[in-house]
């Protein structure tokens, strides 16, 4: 770890204004970010704690039905609240990780950094989520870019994620055997008004929509409108782990199983 | 009745109290006034020339006192190799220099090119970013076969190839081996690889230097299964302490698996930089540091062959295997694919014929060396793999194909050199039954089918040799140092003892086991008892704790010293008692004269032996303190058999463990709770491998997995509740507790049931697959089911575990 300040706004503001110091970085639960600095493979010179804004904390409905969750919340706090409102949701974050992990790590940080296997990038983009920021609403489908790429422009802070609470949602997770992220991991939500199926630790683009399972299974919504599609092994990640192949064969089984544990 | 003390008592670990409640004293909980910190830096290229070291502008950093590289450690020696193993045609194995610090070239990533020593560790870390490395890269050799081929890159310029040694056993036995072969009805060959793998014990390796100059004396802190040996190495062949001069203290250590019997640079670095500018030096390894700096283990890639008749009795066996060394020779790394595994190639069975080649090859990658079990699983598993190929091949029940091929009659000298003192294969391969309830597994196998997956059951047998060994016999067979043990038994006044042990416990819990010992020999309370391990300078000359020696060389050289002290103190007895030496019996902490009322308790005697009032000072000299060399005459062989049953998701290629019942044979049993704790780390080491882990390297020498992201550790949800049993025993015949060791035998015996199962598992689906290598992993199991053993062969697949022949 090299040396850095650190700042501890108390509100949204004072964090904003803080970032605006020359190579300052977001600090949330640093279950990544502190493993990155202890390797030495970053050195911010301010680090702007978002641990103690209180306005980026907890769990609540809005007016329009919707689960919003402050971008500093906890995943164990997530997997604890959101049960009654997004079982779905709730589920997803209980598996991230370990108990120290889901202690500290937050949904604000899992966002921001967009890992090509996070688990949290699936259920937003899943739900059709909004991600706001300090300055502007986003879309999911418009902000999850590419590995570990995201819409965010420098200095902008995850201050809340809005998830439409659908009729019901599964997440289902093949863990890779070292780090237990997700090998393939997909996140299926069924909606009045369509499906959503997004699949996170495949790609190398990162986490992405599988158009022809939402297809097949907005007109119906059985693991048999599924069993025979394929998902393409093209740009599929391949490792020590898991071939392209392996992973695209992945996709098709946890889409189905997902949908299995539904019905 | 289960006994509240002493020999078979499960008495609770007295040392977890300190470990538990964060008392315990690990080498990085010592910190020394003024100490400095060092840093090394390490290669980032597999191979290459060292055309630049430039310090400079590092030296003049903030808090750096010293900065070292390979030129400061030219008049020392290198780090030495303590076994020198014999070639088929009678030549010594081309043995390397092994420089302390990277010198006119670097052999691995993670090789030590510079030792930055500074006031704070961050300001050595960042003087090392100051330093100006230039690297010639030369094309790094991974592949053992690549390393073999005629004009391929020499790691050591100064050999005459990669290899190491061609290691032919037994070398008059081959010819009559391969006209066995030509006679066979029936012969299964296999070709596997034992899968590399990382130790990863808990506490990373930890190095403090210390020097002081009022008397000369250096004292090494050091994360050491065996302080004596590093004292011993490093003295004399390292940096020429003599060994009055050098202290080597080990204290708590946090797990080993091997990988810290070894001598390495950083402790012999530390030793001299302590002197070098006098103050303490300490290094800590970090996690990243340990994968590619801490020996590792295996990686052997082996074809072996059976010939049997056209009975089912196996009538030859032949092996042919490549056995990776790394870049250089770590201390045993030689003795592991030789003496500790072409000797175990008999097995459990009575093939009367057996010859084993070993090819060791030097590569570009860190060096191997012992890991839990070091050679013996690499042999069981070629071996039970290859059994149960047999037996589907020829159509026979696997366990039906082992008993009929057992060894039934002890002693048994094998056609590999060793000599079995004691086993009884039929009844631990009976418990096992029994235990795996295989009258239930058809309704289960269905149950699991109901479901969707496949369920398979595999079976396998180990023997093993530990107590490692009979020193006049290792000398022979090349070893450079002594294999006995140590212990002095310090008894004081007032009754209490302690035990000096030349063994050290790294989690073994020798400090209860060996109490109970004593405790049961004088008939006084296991609290009186206190063991001593790991200080140079407490403990008399020892040996160390691998191999599983400790209570069978450890534990008897405290017999003998304890047969000693109950000797000297039978004499003050009979003086106190006035009764005649022969005529006093030890019993329950008690002298008594045989049939009389007369007698004298433990705590009377020891105080007059130190109170010499009333005392037969003509006979016998005062105190009461005894030390005992034990060296054996034998290994051990303990011996068990092992099952595995798996749920396998035919989906997604995904492995559970359902049941794993293991039936050992360790002989007598000190404390069944901590043997039974034993099985079950070896047991998850062993499942690891057969399951998760994989070391492997890129074509470029890169460590793919080099950290917890990508190197897969079990954890305790990957693993059953265990069936382990002990209950058959067939006492070690040669030393005095009739014990064999139980330490190693979990990871040994257990990854060819969990392949043999998987195998059994994917055949009930329909897929008949011959044979997959480890670890068998979702991703390869899947290949095999959709593309049969070759596809699996091709997953996950690289540089370093691509097999020679493929
Ligand atoms: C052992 C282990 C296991 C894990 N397993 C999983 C798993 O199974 N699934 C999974 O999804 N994840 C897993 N993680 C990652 C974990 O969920 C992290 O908590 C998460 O990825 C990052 O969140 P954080 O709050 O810790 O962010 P930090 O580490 O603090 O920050 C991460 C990055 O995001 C930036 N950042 C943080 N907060 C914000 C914000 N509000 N706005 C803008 N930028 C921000 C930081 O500057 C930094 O670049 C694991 C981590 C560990 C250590």
């Amino acid at each position: 770890m090299y040396n850095f300040d650190i700042a501890k706004p108390t509100t949204i503001a004072d964090a904003v204004q803080a970032l605006t110091a020359d190579e300052a970085q977001p600090l949330s639960g640093g279950q990544t970010l502190i493993p990155t600095l202890k390797a030495r493979l970053a050195m911010p010179s301010t680090l702007v704690s978002l641990h103690a804004i209180d306005e980026m904390k907890g769990v609540c409905m809005d007016d329009e039905g919707r689960l919003c969750i402050g971008g500093a919340t906890t995943h164990a706090t997530v997997m604890k609240e959101a049960e009654a409102h997004y079982p779905g949701l709730a589920s997803l974050a209980a598996r991230i990780g370990d108990p120290a992990v889901r202690n500290r790590g937050t949904i604000g940080g899992s966002i921001a950094n967009n890992d090509p296997s996070a688990c949290y990038p699936a259920g937003a983009l899943g739900s059709g989520a909004t991600i706001c920021t300090n300055s502007r609403e986003i879309a999911a489908d418009d902000y999850f870019l590419g590995m570990f790429e995201t819409a965010l422009e420098e200095g902008e802070i995850v201050t809340e994620v809005k998830f439409p609470v659908p009729e019901k949602a599964h997440y289902e997770k093949f863990i890779q055997p070292a780090s237990r992220f997700p090998l393939v991991a997909v996140f299926v939500a069924k909606f009045a008004d369509g499906v959503r199926v997004a699949v996170t630790g495949a790609s190398n683009n990162g986490v992405f929509r599988w158009t022809e399972a939402e297809t097949a299974l907005s007109s119906n919504f059985s693991a048999d409108a599924v069993s025979n599609l394929k998902a393409s092994a093209d740009d599929m990640i391949s490792d020590l782990h898991g071939s392209a192949e392996y992973r695209a064969h992945l996709i098709g089984v946890m889409t189905k199983r997902a949908v299995a544990a539904m019905s | 009745m289960p006994k509240d003390g002493g020999i078979g008592a499960s008495s609770k670990r007295r040392e977890d109290v300190r470990f538990l409640t964060g008392n315990g004293n690990y080498t990085d909980d010592i910190n020394m006034r003024g100490q400095a910190y060092v840093h090394f830096l390490r290669s980032d290229v597999a191979h290459g020339t060292l055309t630049n070291v430039d310090v400079s502008a590092a030296a003049d950093m903030p808090g750096v006192v010293q900065i070292f590289t390979g030129a400061d450690f030219e008049a020392v020696g290198g780090m030495p190799c303590g076994w020198q193993v014999t070639d088929k045609h009678g030549e010594a194995m081309q043995e390397p220099k092994h420089p302390v610090l990277a010198h006119g070239k670097v052999r691995h990533v993670g090789e030590p090119i510079a030792a930055i020593v500074a006031d704070t560790l961050a300001q050595a870390r960042d003087a090392a970013e100051a330093i100006v490395v230039e690297i010639d890269e030369l094309p790094a050799v991974i592949n053992m076969k690549d390393a073999v081929k005629e004009g391929a890159p020499k790691v050591h310029d100064e050999l005459t190839s990669n290899l190491c040694y061609d290691w032919g056993f037994v070398e008059e036995n081959k010819g009559a081996v391969d006209e066995a072969f030509k006679n066979a009805a029936h012969v299964t060959t296999l070709e596997l690889t034992n899968n590399r793998l990382v130790a990863n014990p808990m506490e990373p390796r930890v190095a403090i230097g210390d020097y002081n100059r009022s008397d000369g004396e250096h004292t090494l802190y050091t994360t050491s299964q065996n302080p004596h040996v590093i004292r011993l190495l490093m003295g004399a062949f390292v940096l020429g302490i003599p060994e009055h001069k050098l202290r080597v203290v080990a204290p708590d250590v946090g797990g080993g698996f091997g990988t810290k019997i070894f001598h390495y640079q950083e402790e012999a670095f530390c030793t001299f930089a302590a002197k070098a500018i006098n103050r303490p030096v300490k290094w800590t390894s970090t996690r990243s540091e340990a994968f590619i700096s801490d020996a590792h283990g295996r990686d052997h890639v082996t074809k072996i062959q059976m010939a049997l008749d056209a009975d089912n009795n196996f009538t030859a066996l032949r092996t042919d295997t490549y056995a990776n060394m790394g870049a250089y020779l770590s201390t045993f790394a030689p003795s592991v694919p030789t003496w500790l595994h072409g000797t175990l190639m008999a097995g459990n069975y009575k093939t009367p014929l057996i010859y084993v080649n070993v090819k060791a090859v030097f590569t570009n990658t860190v060096p191997v060396d012992a890991y839990r079990g070091a050679g013996r699983p690499e042999a069981t598993y070629q071996l039970e793999r290859l059994v149960d190929k047999c037996a589907h091949e020829l159509g026979v029940d696997p366990i039906a194909l082992r008993r009929q091929n057992f060894i039934t009659e002890f002693p048994y000298a094998t056609p590999v050199a060793v000599e079995y003192d004691t086993g009884d294969y039929v009844a631990t391969m009976d418990k096992l039954e029994e235990m795996a309830d295989m009258a239930g597994f058809a309704a289960r196998r269905a149950e699991s089918e109901a479901k969707g997956k496949l369920r398979g059951f595999g079976v396998n047998c180990y023997i093993e040799a530990c107590g490692i060994a009979p020193s006049n016999l290792v000398g022979q067979l090349g070893a450079r140092a002594g294999l006995y043990e140590s212990a002095t038994v310090r008894v004081n006044a007032t009754g209490g003892l302690v035990v000096m042990t030349g063994s050290h416990s790294h989690g073994q819990g020798h400090e209860t086991s060996f109490a109970q010992v004593v405790a049961e020999m004088i008939g006084i309370d296991e609290s009186m008892i206190d063991i001593v391990h790991g200080d140079t300078s407490k403990v008399p000359m020892g040996m160390g704790t691998y191999g599983s020696r400790s209570i069978a060389v450890g534990g008897s050289a405290m017999v003998r010293a304890t047969e000693k002290i109950i000797a000297k103190a039978k004499k003050i007895a009979s003086h106190l008692l006035e009764a005649s030496e022969g005529d006093i019996e030890l019993k329950d902490g008690a002298f008594s004269v045989a049939g009389t009322d007369k007698s004298v308790a433990w705590g009377d005697v020891t105080l007059a032996a130190y109170v010499p009032h009333n005392y037969p000072l003509d006979d016998i000299e005062p105190g009461l303190e005894e030390t005992a060399f034990y060296d054996p005459s034998n290994f051990t062989y303990p011996s068990g058999a092992y099952s595995c049953e798996v749920e396998l998701d035919p989906d997604t290629g995904h492995v559970t463990i359902e049941r794993f019942a293991a039936a050992d044979d360790f002989g007598n049993v000190i404390n069944p709770m901590i043997v039974t704790g034993q099985v079950h780390g070896g047991l998850a080491q062993g499942i690891g491998q057969a399951l998760m882990e994989n070391c492997a390297y890129d074509d470029e020498g890169q460590l793919l997995s080099a950290s917890y992201m990508d190197y897969a550790m079990p954890r305790a949800s990957d693993l059953p509740m265990y069936d382990v049993d002990h209950s058959c025993q067939t006492p070690c015949t040669h030393n005095p507790l009739g014990v064999k060791g139980c330490g190693e035998a979990g990871a040994i015996g257990s990854p060819p049931s969990v392949v043999n199962a998987v195998l059994d598992a994917m055949r009930s689906g329909g897929f008949d697959v011959p044979h997959m290598d480890m670890p068998v992993s979702p991703q390869r199991v899947w290949a095999a089911m959709h593309g049969g053993a070759e596809a699996a062969a091709k997953v996950g697949v690289t540089a370093s575990n691509a097999k020679p022949n493929a």
